[in-house]
């Protein structure tokens, strides 16, 4: 049986998911800070993306950077990529997106571990709400916000 | 009415539902439209307080309103509440799928620490 995944807005700027795993936090925590293990599940099959690679330095201050093959653009690629503001093991990692300039989101993670299960709380906080509103487009089916990049551009 | 670019009409449509009242008149022009008197009426609040929440909700499109002599009457606007919601669907389905796969990553982390430790 599959957990149920919760997302809400909180305000004009703020996102919040939520979903529980059947695992103690520590093991959770782990699958978001070892490169091998996140890329099997970042980029879902569903997304239709393909990644190239997947560099994380997981410590404060570090950083992360993850390559995708372009979906329309053949051998083009795009990547997202931040830094860890807060490293803290088995509870807390906070990162930056700064593949959008100063108008990606702050991401804070919580884990509240429940013995064989843990809690998880992802809040993205935007710089404003209209870049929440373009941030927002990288969610709608990834490929078309690469397209929209791709008119972007080109003009 | 304010003019309001179609990114800040999203951020009003929000805003807008933040307040009940203003959901319980849309609820209610859902079902029929009404005057500014009516709602008034029917929410117990003066004109002047409801007038200020039909015109929130006109900024932000998901009310619309004309005037016939000397009476105001509201109606659903062109912006729909699925319009709002539609891409938080995307958003969840995006994570859901993320969620999933991460299940099996876990399970696999949790057998080999079994093995790594048995009982």
């Amino acid at each position: 049986m599959k957990n149920d995944t919760t997302v809400e807005r909180k305000s004009e700027r703020e996102v919040v998911i939520t979903r529980t795993f059947n695992a103690p936090a520590r093991i959770v925590f782990e699958a978001w800070t070892k490169p091998e293990l996140m890329r099997r599940w970042w980029v879902p099959k569903s997304s239709g993306l393909t990644l190239l690679s997947c560099e994380m330095d997981v410590r404060t201050g570090g950083g992360y950077r993850f390559v995708f093959k372009h979906p329309t653009v053949p051998g083009e690629t795009m990547a997202f990529f931040g830094k860890y503001v807060e490293v803290s093991p088995h509870s807390r990692l906070v990162w930056t997106n700064d593949e959008s300039g100063d108008d990606g989101q702050l991401s804070t993670l919580t884990l509240e571990d429940r013995g064989d299960t843990t809690r998880i709380v992802l809040l993205e906080v935007y710089p404003s709400g209209a870049a929440y509103e373009a941030g927002k487009g990288s969610y709608d089916g990834m490929p078309e916000s690469f397209a929209q990049l791709d008119e972007l551009l080109a003009g | 009415m304010v003019h309001l670019s179609k990114t800040e009409q999203l951020d009003a449509a929000f805003a807008a539902l933040s307040d009940a009242t203003r959901r319980g008149v849309l609820e209610r022009l859902g079902r029929a439209d009404a005057s500014i008197t009516d709602l008034a009426e029917r929410f117990d609040m003066t004109l002047t307080g409801m007038k200020k929440h039909v015109g929130v909700l006109e900024d932000a499109g998901l009310v619309a309103t004309a005037k016939v002599g000397r009476v105001r009457t509201c109606k659903l606007g062109p912006r729909r509440l699925d319009e709002v919601t539609a891409w938080i669907d995307r958003y969840r389905q995006l994570w859901s799928a993320r969620f999933d796969e991460l299940d099996q990553v876990i399970e696999e982390l949790k057998l080999k620490e079994k093995e790594r430790a048995p009982r």
